[in-house]
């Protein structure tokens, strides 16, 4: 007999565990059932920087979260309906997260003294009241898993106990209606070559989906209907995907070879590994022995006739600064992506902050300009990708694309673009194959009029053979010059090329909501988007006009920022930094800005910036 | 009207760029510059597919004067620029001209790693032992003890030896010669040009203004000169009568052929797959002072960085085909609204 199904409109689960109980699988595997749905939703992996912390302790808990809904969400989920704890230390730091009422579902086999002790309980929590306010519900995870697996033959205890988290993948997937298929194919695929490994994990699997149904502990399950998203061929995708891809497809798009010189780094390594997997397309990966080669390769074979990039994270960059230098100054398309974690430093490695604008926008010596641009969500790392190849390769300039720790490993429902409405950059991919000055000769630095990028001419074309370098150049023929005059007339130009992207951007769009118009502008950029959006919704179904923009274009700005940012009483900048977009504004276009600023390596909640935006309605009613 | 398409032969005045050589009057710089003009052109390559690509220091601004494609790049970096060219372009030329503090101090990590790779890459190291450009502090192949602005009690640093290095390094081509030994050099960067993989070739050179005279010892002194021929017993001095020998505690011995015989002479091998030998003939002179190896220590092949990356794309080409983008991005996991 079937239980009931209770209809609701949208859920967040967090599965918390040891950094080696399979937490981020389990999640992965729900994300993608959810996904198969149509469910709307949004992922939020935390994990420790340690590869395996001491088990059971605090430090080495690893979490993934997850929102789904049956309409358009924008995050993760400000606090869990449901957390899996597979372990003290698991309950431990993710109580506080919960709102009094959440279920809380417990790996009771865990909870002995010893590992009570691992996760600094003085008491049982499950005794001492402190529970008090949630939900709980105890499972002997770890006992049902190893007595389901009774005959699954030549695993020993320990081996069938690894397959806990399956149990609670498939008690969850009962609780919540989702499709057994996806994983149960995925278990098959995953461990081909270990059938008894794939019998036992789908066996823990099944026995997790048969506890729900069978025991009376639950009395009913869950269903979140399909989203009603804009029609079209939708996956699932990370930003670091989504990311590579991108870059894949600016490649194509611009009839070049992609070329990426990188250095393992977190939150940025999967894109060397995706792109490594591609070498159908033609791509070319250089896992380097440092940032600073990685970087030199890839500009290196910018200068060959590749596309050429280099991916890491902010301390990266700080080892890359001086090619980014050489690069600005001997104009040749680059793209450097910036993964940013929490800095300065080593910083928090896996956890995500966006404090690298500064870095990005001035982070090397002399005036050295190039353009900046942000990604705002995991899908849109693919389109944040080919603007930067296309503006690297108009400009014959490198070009930092941000994105960050969260956006990285998040993952969202993504919209498959049509590969024909993809940028063009063939044009601005051309090479310069004949000689451009008056009397035949080739001038490397005579610079397009439109665009003031310089000509392209790749070793292997006779006729142009031309030397670049690092020391200035004299406008035009690019010899060696230390003309007070030139120096200060190529600087300018630099300068004035970048500046220049400002007209071949879109102008900032602002969204107004409907009613009265607003007074607040709440303005955004990189991955706060979705919290922003879903904070700005929130205050409008409170009754609050507010205008929300994004920015993706931070260096230079589009070119009606300031006027858009004179249109308002208030603008409010919430960054996960102290203040870097603000102070850019407020030096730029003398407005006083105010920010909302938190650098907690997590995304910001909903909830946070509803109070931010509400706390700065309050100051302009009070200036009225 | 000739019946063969024959490639334009290029002279040394087609690899000479229009601008002004800027090096200080009388610097070893001059001759290998020369040299290297002479030596290119026979390698029969168009002059469009060279690439002379350098660091920072004095013998860096050695691609300004070469009328092919250049790069003047970072303090340390070229081996890492010229990789990046060389692997995603097997068809060029590459040239790496840098020194020894470009080299085996701020760039060390990249020299190393581009030998253990086995990029296609012709490193010219000029060995001056001494910082020019920055006007004279003491480098990593400055002598123990030597006196400069930044050592004015004497350096206290042990030197590298730069052919040790590369060979420790795995290198699959080492040499060594000397600025002004015209017939010498030119025979080891033709070999090391032709080389396919990463070639390294040291050559002594003298800074007549920041230490002058630094490879006084072994300049055009044949007595001093141990000269490294492939296949040959390894002997030097005025009249060959000296040699070197393996001695019974494994060591290498300088010994006089009239009392030991020319079958107990090593015969050189440069091609041995082991590079223990030739390591051994690096350390015969530290720093150049008494006798000392020149010539080519070791040239084994061994597969090129480029050339595999490549197969591995056309490999995979071949399995599965040219990239589809579209399926590429659409994934298998995906759904229709």
């Amino acid at each position: 007999m079937t239980k009931t199904a209770e209809k609701v409109d949208t859920v967040t689960i967090r599965f918390a565990g040891d950094s080696g109980d399979g937490m981020q699988l389990t999640g992965t595997r729900f994300t993608s059932a959810t996904a198969a749905i149509g469910n709307d939703l949004a992922t939020l992996p935390d994990f420790p920087a340690e590869i395996r912390a001491p088990a059971g302790s605090l430090p080495g808990v690893s979490g993934f979260q997850l929102h789904f809904a049956d309409h358009d969400i924008l995050t993760p989920g400000d606090d869990p309906d449901v957390l899996v704890a597979m372990n003290p230390a698991a309950l431990k730091a993710n109580l506080g997260d919960l709102a009094p009422g959440a279920t809380v579902i417990l790996n009771a086999d865990a909870f002995t003294s010893q590992n009570l002790k691992k996760a600094r309980y003085a008491a049982d929590p499950r005794e001492d009241g402190s529970l008090e306010q949630v939900r709980v519900v105890e499972v002997p995870i770890t006992t049902l898993t190893v007595g389901a697996l009774e005959d699954v033959p030549d695993l020993n205890k320990k081996q069938k106990q690894r397959a806990k988290n399956m149990f609670a993948l498939g008690l969850m997937s009962w609780m919540y209606s989702r499709p057994t298929a996806p994983t149960l194919e995925w278990l098959r695929e995953k461990f081909a070559s270990q059938p008894t490994v794939a019998e036992a994990n789908i066996a823990a699997f099944e026995a997790g989906w048969n506890y729900g149904e069978t025991t009376e502990v639950f009395d009913h399950r869950y269903e979140v209907a399909p989203a009603q998203l804009p029609s079209g061929r939708y996956r699932q995708i990370t930003g670091n995907l989504a990311l590579s891809y991108g870059l894949v497809a600016a490649a194509d798009r611009a009839g070049l070879r992609l070329f990426l010189g990188g250095y393992p780094i977190t939150p940025a390594s999967d894109v060397l590994h995706e792109l490594a997997r591609h070498k159908s397309f033609g791509v070319q990966t250089f896992q380097a022995e440092d940032e600073i080669a990685g970087i030199g390769t890839a500009l290196g074979a910018s200068f060959a006739g590749q596309l050429g990039a280099t991916v890491t994270s902010g301390p990266g960059i700080a080892l890359k600064a001086e090619t980014i230098g050489l690069a600005i100054a001997v104009e040749l398309p680059l793209l450097v992506l910036n993964v940013q974690r929490g800095g300065p430093s080593t910083g928090l490695p896996t956890k995500t902050e966006q404090a690298d604008l500064f870095q990005a926008v001035f982070g090397r010596n002399g005036e050295a300009p190039l353009p900046v641009i942000a990604a705002a969500t995991p899908g849109d790392c693919f389109h944040t990708a080919i603007e930067g190849a296309r503006l690297a390769l108009r400009y014959r300039t490198p070009v930092i694309v941000l994105s960050d720790g969260y956006l990285a490993n998040g993952a969202e429902p993504w919209r498959v673009p049509d590969v024909d409405d993809l940028p063009d950059l063939r044009d601005d991919a051309a090479f310069t194959t004949e000689p451009n000055g008056p009397d035949g000769e080739f001038l490397p630095f005579l610079r397009d009029e439109a665009t003031l990028g310089r000509p392209w001419a790749v070793p292997g074309t006779p006729g142009l053979e031309h030397r670049i370098g690092g020391l200035e150049k004299a406008e035009g023929t690019g010899n060696i010059s230390y003309d007070p005059d030139n120096h200060h007339r190529m600087t300018e130009l630099r300068q004035a090329k970048v500046d220049r992207i400002a007209d071949d951007i879109p102008p900032l769009e602002v969204d107004e909501g409907e009613g009265p118009g607003p007074r607040l502008l709440v303005l955004g950029w990189g991955s706060t988007y979705g919290p922003v959006a879903a904070a700005v919704r929130a205050a409008r179904r409170e009754g609050h006009a507010v205008a929300h923009a994004h920015l993706r274009h931070l260096n230079p700005f589009p070119a009606n920022l300031g006027e858009v940012l004179a249109r308002y009483d208030r603008v409010l900048v919430p960054e996960m930094n102290l203040g870097q977009l603000r102070t850019l504004l407020r030096a730029r276009y003398l407005v006083d800005v105010q920010g909302y600023n938190r650098v907690r390596g997590l995304p910001f909640t909903t909830r946070e910036l509803v109070e931010a935006i509400a706390a700065q309605l309050t100051d302009v009613d009070a200036d009225r | 009207m000739s019946q063969t398409t024959e490639l334009p032969t290029l002279t040394k005045k087609d690899l000479t760029s229009d601008q002004e050589v800027r090096w200080c009057p009388g610097c070893g710089d001059y001759a290998i510059l020369s040299t290297v003009q002479s030596v290119v052109p026979e390698l029969g390559v168009p002059r469009e597919d060279l690439v002379f690509v350098s660091g920072i220091g004095c013998s860096s601004r050695f691609p300004y004067y070469m009328d092919t494609y250049g790069v003047h790049s970072i303090h340390g970096r070229a081996p890492a620029i010229a990789s990046g060219i060389s692997a995603s372009r097997p068809d060029l030329k590459v040239f790496v001209m840098t020194g020894d503090g470009d080299a085996l101090s701020i760039g060390g990590n990249h020299l190393i790693h581009a030998l253990r790779r086995n990029v296609n890459l012709t490193i010219v190291m000029f060995n001056n032992q001494i910082y020019g450009l920055t006007k004279g502090q003491y480098s990593p192949t400055s002598e123990l003890g030597k006196i400069t602005k930044s050592t004015p009690a004497g350096s206290v640093d042990h030197p590298f030896n730069p052919v040790s290095v590369a060979l420790g390094a795995e290198a699959s081509f080492v040499a060594r010669s000397i600025d002004n030994e015209r017939a010498h050099l030119s025979e080891v960067l033709r070999r090391a040009a032709e080389h396919e993989g990463t070639a390294f070739v040291e050559v002594y050179q003298n800074c007549n203004i920041f230490n002058d005279g630094a490879f006084d010892a072994v300049r055009g002194n044949k007595e001093q000169q141990i000269r490294l021929e492939h296949g040959e017993p390894i002997r030097f001095g005025a009249d060959g009568e000296r040699g070197v020998a393996l001695a019974g505690t494994g060591e290498l011995t300088l010994v006089d052929v009239a009392a030991v015989g020319e079958d107990a002479l090593l015969v050189h091998d440069a091609h041995r797959e082991d590079p223990g030998l030739a390591f051994m003939l690096s350390r015969l002179a530290h720093t150049p002072t008494g006798p000392t190896p020149i010539g080519i220590f070791r040239e084994v092949s061994r597969p090129v960085y480029g050339q595999a990356l490549q197969a591995q794309i056309d490999d995979a080409i071949a399995r599965r085909g040219p990239g589809d983008l579209a399926e590429l991005i659409t994934g298998r996991d995906s759904w229709e609204v």
